[in-house]
């Protein structure tokens, strides 16, 4: 491969005119090979008369059900998915059901291409869009079904309404098999086939007609501008019912004859339990049965709170952590991590770094971000049941093929014995990526066969085992010469997420993390020696992927380093951005949000603001931050955001998911981190960990652009320019650099 | 036996005067509009109407509560009708959820209490429920929102 990471202002163009025509996968070949009767999941469970066309669509003769193929966790899969293809079907919201997708390679996530190929986002030549074909297709043969990565669209947006099209055009074709009339004359609407003679025909009476003939797969997608739903403000699907208090969470489903579970696990994540003494637990209120379990113990009980209670009341011994006991210990690991030993991989070289660095003005600075919690506010739960035959489990979860093979693994099946009913989640954040609920409870339903079990874990308890987001320590160099940034040498030592996710999954990675060089190497500054290696921290913590993973991190860095270069070359924070921007598409997201908010320069006394512009998952975020210094602390007044997903589908969603990624990232700047002693976290509930509350919370102005090629997520992306935005607020109204989140351990906060 | 009424229905549970109303909502009465988040009174994700004022019912003993009326989401009257359900759903909140009916009844007794808030009094009153999808700008408009339903009827 030629040096690709090497991208030169001309390579982006040249890149970028080459696919303006399309996307890189062809969605039709895609509608033809997922409609195969072998590789479609809902072929088997299909009743009397009924009819699927692909895996995400069936039509009975009392009902048309559509697959979300993502776990809903709040994101709005549940809505936006089934409305792609709705769009194209020609059916309204209310006439139809959504189930959420089991475990099936047919529903792989092909969102993930563009993110695991080794080419930064805006390279789109030739080479890259070629490895991103190849990661393509080992991504088809591995069939690995996931929610992650900000895909839902991504992943969805062609094959979701090609899917729509050709159920369309099969339902058509049975309606002119049965009444003689052309398909030429026939046309759709509101979930009917209308004939010339304006007869209506629900779509559900032709189910049994169209599953005796072969399904149309030479389908055209309609043009955007035909669009009824996407792209123009909609309810989402789930608002009502959530707003009702109507809506089934996985906590908040049953099962007859039900059981309530609940644990005490070794907060030394992943090590023994050595001994217990149940004695005081055994005769508590509402005690069936005390387990002991792989890592810890469980109490059966006749209600969570009852199981609860019990289990705090044992007196557990613990193995010791693996990883260092005391969190000072943690930082010195991570600090000795600079060597070559510990090597992930350096990512993108350009110029010669080491002489640049030797002229001009020197800028050094080394920057921290902690451990930190997902935490989403339902705690880790499921209901399972197991038998001879194997195990059914209720459950939320990101990865459904996992969850059968961690829960098999557990108990000695199979992963196909294990059957899985994905769950409307109560958030995520990448928690439900991780197993240690499923693990659990397939070892407690083992031991209590034959009864329905739901474990829910305290919040204490899912604090404690929650695997936290990687703790990451940049030491950064450049310099400036003649009011220019001549080089940056970016380096970053991290424990890494991806890997550590891979290896809990049981398919283990031996290449470099390339979650840790996100928002390190893709960098977009004309810098003419730039330099990004990372180094994988070794037997510290487990940690997993949290809210927009490597970039929540490293985005801090690099943006805050960038805005210390700009600062020392003495140039304009916003304006040295846009000047140094090398692709126009993200440059027009800077000149946006500069637009938006009427950038002028410094503020005055006690104000001021800050810029940073972060690509993560593809996505170019944009991010103003203004604060006031007031007598009580920092108060963040106002945030201007724009971003560039290509497409907007869900606008109203759009708004919502920015926000929420704007008020994810400043929350835990502000105010949170895990730390360890003794080997466990020491923060478990909400008083020690935050996060945001309404009255911090600044008034978010939104702006979406669409002028990518490629259609973009935007779940995770407003997350990493947050944190550096509000740290170069903070300096330009303080003086003040903070260089290590938590904030608030530097300055106070209203 | 512990008799209470719950949404205008006498109920009667077998449990320990120590259990948390939120509980024996869940688990005992099968009422799951009240979520369980954090069981300190930290999130107000529990929170329900007792004797028509907003309450965590993770921190309200069913001992306690006992003689007492409980009004969860399932209970509100003409629920679809209610200007602050209609503002949040106007408003499209919720994002996971799951805060939400804690947010809402919440929001219903702030709006008892000062019919026409300011951004300052919905800051107090609302900063004990905990969004972790950063629904709060959405929840600030559908408030003020609801406030002027309520105030035009």
């Amino acid at each position: 491969m030629r040096d690709a990471q090497d991208l030169s202002r001309r390579a982006f163009i040249v890149g970028t005119a080459a696919v303006a025509g399309g996307i890189a996968f062809g969605s039709y070949g895609y509608a033809e090979q997922a409609a195969k009767p072998a590789s479609n999941p809902l072929a088997a469970g299909l009743g009397p008369d009924s009819v699927t066309f692909n895996p995400w669509i069936e039509i009975s003769p009392e009902r048309i059900t559509l697959i979300a193929q993502h776990a809903d966790i709040g994101q709005g899969v549940g809505s936006v998915q089934p409305i792609m293809i709705a769009e194209e079907m020609d059916l309204d919201p209310g006439q139809f059901e959504i189930r959420f997708a089991g475990p099936s390679p047919a529903y792989f996530n092909t969102g993930f291409a563009d993110e695991l190929a080794p080419f930064m986002a805006a390279d789109q030549s030739p080479a890259a869009e070629e490895a991103r074909a190849a990661v393509l297709e080992n991504l088809r043969q591995s069939g690995l079904q996931m929610t992650g990565g900000s895909s839902t669209v991504p992943d969805t947006y062609e094959k979701l309404r090609a899917a729509g099209a050709a159920a369309r055009e099969t339902l058509k074709a049975a309606a002119a098999k049965r009444s003689g009339v052309p398909v030429a004359d026939i046309r759709t609407q509101s979930g009917h086939v209308i004939l010339p003679d304006g007869t209506r025909i629900p779509y559900v009476q032709l189910s049994a007609e169209a599953a005796k003939i072969p399904p149309v797969l030479d389908v055209k997608l309609r043009d955007p501008s035909k669009w009824r739903m996407l792209g123009k403000p909609m309810t989402r699907l789930d608002v009502r019912s959530k707003a009702m208090g109507e809506l089934k969470f996985g906590i908040d489903m049953k099962m007859d004859g039900m059981l309530f579970a609940a644990v005490k696990l070794n907060p030394a994540k992943g090590q023994p339990l050595k001994s217990y003494n149940a004695t005081k637990a055994q005769s508590m209120p509402g005690v069936k049965k005390i387990l002991e379990i792989n890592n810890g113990v469980a109490v059966i009980a006749t209600n969570s709170w009852y199981a609860m209670k019990a289990v705090e009341a044992i007196d557990c011994q613990w193995a010791p952590s693996a990883y260092p006991a005391e969190q000072a210990d943690h930082w010195k690991v991570l600090g000795a991590s600079f060597k070559p030993e510990f090597l992930g991989k350096e990512w993108r070289k350009i110029g010669n770094v080491d002489a640049a660095l030797k002229g001009g003005k020197l800028v050094q600075a080394e920057y921290r971000a902690p451990y930190v919690a997902h935490q989403p506010l339902e705690p880790l739960n499921g209901i399972a049941i197991v038998s001879d035959a194997g195990m059914e489990i209720w459950v939320s979860h990101q990865s459904p093929q996992a969850v059968q093979q961690v829960a098999a693994t557990a108990i000695g099946l199979k992963p196909e014995q294990v059957t899985f009913h994905n769950q409307w989640a109560g958030g995520s954040f990448g928690h439900r990526l991780e197993f240690e609920n499923v693990r659990v409870l397939a070892e407690i339903a083992n031991q209590m066969r034959g009864t329905p079990i739901k474990l829910v874990f305290s919040r204490e308890e899912d604090f404690l085992q929650d695997i936290p987001r990687q703790i990451s320590i940049g030491r950064y160099k450049g310099s400036v010469d003649k009011g220019k940034i001549v080089a940056a040498d970016l380096k970053l030592a991290a424990t890494a997420p991806l890997k550590g996710l891979l290896e809990r999954m049981g398919s283990p990675s031996k290449d470099p993390d390339a979650q840790l060089a996100a928002g390190l190497w893709n960098v977009y500054y004309d810098i003419p020696n730039f330099r990004a290696t990372s180094y994988e921290a070794q037997g510290l913590s487990p940690c997993t992927t949290w809210r927009s993973v490597g970039a929540s991190t490293a985005g801090f860095f690099t943006e805050s380093f960038i805005d210390e270069l700009i600062h020392a070359a003495g140039l304009d924070p916003m304006k040295a951005r846009i000047a140094m921007c090398a692709v126009p598409t993200y440059r027009k997201v800077l000149e946006t949000v500069a637009e938006m908010s009427n950038w002028k320069g410094p503020l005055g006394k006690g104000r001021g603001r800050g810029v940073a512009f972060v690509e993560s998952f593809g996505t170019p975020t944009a991010e103003v931050v203004e604060v006031t210094a007031t007598d009580i602390g920092i108060r963040i007044d106002k945030v201007w955001v724009a971003v560039d997903v290509g497409k907007v589908v869900d606008p109203v969603n759009f708004e919502n998911q920015v926000q929420g990624g704007v008020i994810w990232g400043l929350g835990h700047a502000i105010n949170c981190e895990l730390t360890y002693a003794k080997g466990a976290v020491q923060q478990t509930n909400f008083n020690h960990h935050e996060a945001m509350r309404i009255y911090q919370c600044p008034v978010i102005e939104v702006r979406g652009l669409e002028n990518d090629p490629k259609v973009r997520g935007v779940g995770e992306p407003p997350v990493p320019p947050a944190a550096p935005a509000l740290a170069n607020a903070i300096f330009a109204a303080t003086g003040k650099r903070i260089r290590e989140m938590p904030f608030n351990k530097f300055i106070d906060f209203v | 036996m512990i008799e209470l009424t719950v949404n205008g229905t006498k109920r009667q549970v077998d449990v320990v005067p120590e259990m948390p109303l939120l509980w024996v909502l869940r688990d005992e009465l099968g009422i799951t509009s009240p979520k369980y988040g954090c069981g300190v009174a930290q999130c107000g994700a529990c929170t329900v109407q007792i004797d028509g004022k907003a309450v965590r019912s993770c921190q309200s003993h069913i001992g306690e509560v006992a003689g007492k009326s409980v009004v969860t989401m399932e209970g509100l009257g003409n629920k679809d009708q209610h200007p602050v359900v209609q503002a949040w759903i106007e408003h499209q909140v919720p994002q996971c959820g799951y805060c939400q009916t804690g947010q809402i009844i919440q929001a219903i007794s702030l709006l008892e209490l000062i019919p026409k808030p300011t951004d300052d009094d919905i800051n107090v009153v609302m900063s004990g429920n905990l969004c972790r999808c950063g629904t709060y700008p959405r929840i600030r408009a559908a408030i003020h929102a609801a406030a002027a339903k309520i105030a035009g009827k």
